[in-house]
């Protein structure tokens, strides 16, 4: 592409040149103007985080605090309980959720029938397009006080045990809807994972008479270490972001002890109690260091997995 | 098409076969000649784990659907949801429809689907276009610029103040501006109409097409695949954008459908009071139906663009 583009001419000044490619920028424009306006102009409005703000008198007006909403943030027990709660779930998940849509990429690379299994990824892949309040409908269907697992248990004459609303049950419920959702989507990059796996790394184990589980965890899993590294990474710098439309869903059933997460706090403490400036303190605080993880999660993943995945991209 | 082919994941088995050349020595079932012949529990057991999986998806969707349509004798004798109702009746799909809620939000949810797709459709197209060609000056710049914004988030509150800021609180333009273009989509886009033959191009510029006329009379055509899976992309965003219209609708006139499923569903408050239908079916019913509502357009478009991104967008997309 570039490398056969003819060489520009010095002469050329940087007017020329627009002029030259007006037609290819003024299709980017409308794009570039929304990059702007909805991702870099918003960044400005965090000066909230330093005033004690009040919406009538807009930020022109709003007394300048310094830094007293991060201090009251910080010391007010609830922001520190949102923020055990997002580790807590995001680790549960990391460690709970990581490993399904390997298993599942590992059961479904195995079938040989390539009708069964086409029909099987169908089936799987859908529910990543299902939103989440329809997800959170169908588990209180399934698991909430009227729901099916009451009244199974119910009819074994058992205590009816409502899922839904169990404060200590809270993480792995969502990390069992998140399973529902998204462990057949994740499969699609392990299983592109397994395809760059060479075939005759498993011929020669088969020769020197490895069985199927042998094979498995000499050669397949090695295969695919490297994307499966890349992917804990990338995960790890999205620690502090775990599923917010999911948890604001069900956090008034749990109570905000267990089910309030730091943007559920920012959610509650600024658009519902008009607690500005501390809401924006601590949306901030999440912000850089989530940027701050993502950016060393990014550069993790570049000094051990770039090698890896192109090793096998390119065989 | 021309990426396309090769990282299918519906291949796993064909291609790696291809690339030894041992096609023909594969045995009709997919195994290759090594692999030793699978037990009996093995087989039994790996069909059992692939049922356990399916149901898991299906019984609920199912069930909902089942539910729908069930009477309240069908539900009172049930355990959970109605997967086959013994007395089907339409009941619970009268009541939402003479209620006007439903029927409304159902409007602007298609509304809003429709119309923002195509606006984010058409931008993404422009801009994915304008920075596939390294030549074109500040092109690099621009996409630095759109990139960048995949590793921060302004967050909520300078989102809402903005959304404020520019009068659009309570529009529904509020549920399509603000995430017009997602720059994911933007990179799959791009790197597929890099990966276009150089010579289309040329030869194009040849017969005297223009920019314009090259992106219209050439790329878009080729790129009807990747096309497919961006639109489900992005109307899957706005069918299904719950949070937008929660942080920027005011008004609960405006509701588009996951707002009306929090309200009557979730929050249990009955449909039929507050929409002034009969009421005519078990609640139950009622419930599952505005659940059927919401879901069915998903089920109805998915499986045309479900064989695309089979086709190695996405795998694509993690590679590059």
């Amino acid at each position: 592409m570039a490398e056969s583009a003819p060489p520009l001419p010095k002469e050329r000044t940087l007017w020329q040149r627009i002029k030259r490619d007006r037609v290819m920028l003024l299709l980017t424009l409308p794009g570039l103007l929304y990059f702007i306006v909805f991702h870099y102009v918003p960044l400005l409005g965090y000066v909230v985080a330093f005033q004690d703000y009040e919406p009538y008198l807009g930020y022109m007006h709003s007394v300048w605090v310094g830094f007293s909403n991060f201090t009251a943030a910080f010391g007010e027990s609830a922001f520190w309980s949102a923020t055990s709660n997002t580790l807590e779930i995001a680790l549960i998940q990391l460690v709970f959720f990581f490993p399904i849509p390997v298993a599942l990429a590992l059961l479904l690379n195995s079938i040989t029938s390539d009708r069964v299994r086409r029909f099987v990824q169908s089936v799987v892949y859908l529910p990543h397009f299902i939103g989440w309040v329809i997800i959170v409908s169908i588990f209180q269907q399934l698991l909430g006080g009227a729901g099916l697992l009451p009244d199974v248990l119910a009819g074994l004459g058992l205590p009816r045990y409502d899922m839904m609303s169990d404060p200590d049950a809270f993480p792995w419920l969502l990390t069992l809807q998140v399973a529902w959702k998204d462990a057949g989507w994740g499969t699609i990059i392990i299983l592109a994972a397994l395809l760059t796996i060479d075939r005759q790394q498993y011929e020669a184990a088969a020769i020197d008479g490895a069985g199927p589980w042998r094979r498995l965890w000499h050669v397949t899993l090695p295969g695919i270490a490297p994307v499966l590294i890349l992917l804990l990474i990338l995960n790890l710098g999205q620690i502090l972001s775990v599923g917010f439309e999911q948890i604001l869903l069900q956090r008034d059933a749990v109570g905000p002890d267990a089910g309030e997460v730091l943007d559920t706090y920012v959610y509650y403490h600024g658009i519902k109690d008009n607690d500005w400036g501390v809401a924006a303190a601590v949306g901030l605080v999440k912000a850089v260091i989530g940027t701050a993880l993502v950016l060393g999660a990014n550069k993790l993943a570049h000094r051990l997995g770039h090698e890896g995945v192109y090793r096998g991209a390119d065989r | 098409m021309l990426t396309a082919e090769k990282t299918q994941p519906g291949s796993v088995r064909t291609e790696p076969a291809n690339r030894d050349g041992r096609t023909a020595s594969r045995k009709s079932d997919g195994r290759p000649p090594w692999m030793e012949k699978p037990t009996r529990t093995g087989r039994l057991a790996k069909g059992l784990a692939l049922v356990v999986v399916v149901s898991a998806v299906a019984y609920p969707l199912l069930g909902v659907i089942g539910t729908s349509f069930a009477s309240q004798t069908d539900i009172i004798r049930s355990t959970g949801l109605v997967l086959w109702p013994d007395h089907p009746t339409l009941d619970a799909y009268r009541t939402i429809f003479t209620g006007g809620v439903v029927t409304r939000a159902l409007i602007v949810s298609v509304g809003i689907t429709v119309v923002g797709t195509l606006a984010s459709l058409l931008v993404t197209i422009g801009m994915a276009y304008g920075l596939s060609r390294r030549e074109v000056t500040g092109s690099r710049f621009i996409l630095m610029t759109a990139l960048f914004t995949m590793l921060f988030n302004a967050g909520i509150i300078p989102n809402f103040l903005l959304v404020k800021g520019l009068g659009l609180y309570d529009t529904y333009a509020a549920l399509v501006l603000p995430t017009l273009v997602s720059a994911f989509n933007l990179v799959v886009l791009r790197s597929f109409f890099m990966s276009l033959p150089e010579e289309l191009y040329d030869a194009a510029k040849v017969d005297g097409a223009g920019d314009l006329g090259i992106l219209v009379r050439i790329v878009l055509p080729l790129s009807k695949a990747v096309l497919a899976v961006i639109s489900l992309f992005y109307a899957v965003t706005y069918w299904n954008a719950f949070f937008n219209s929660l942080l920027y609708l005011d008004d609960s006139e405006k509701w588009p459908l996951p707002m009306v499923l929090r309200t009557y569903v979730l929050q249990g408050q009955s449909l039929n009071s507050a929409s002034v239908g009969e009421a005519l079916a078990p609640q139950q019913a009622v419930q599952m139906a505005v659940l059927v509502i919401a879901v069915v357009p998903i089920l109805l478009v998915y499986p045309f663009l479900q064989r695309y991104f089979t086709k190695g967008v996405l795998t694509g997309a993690i590679k590059g």
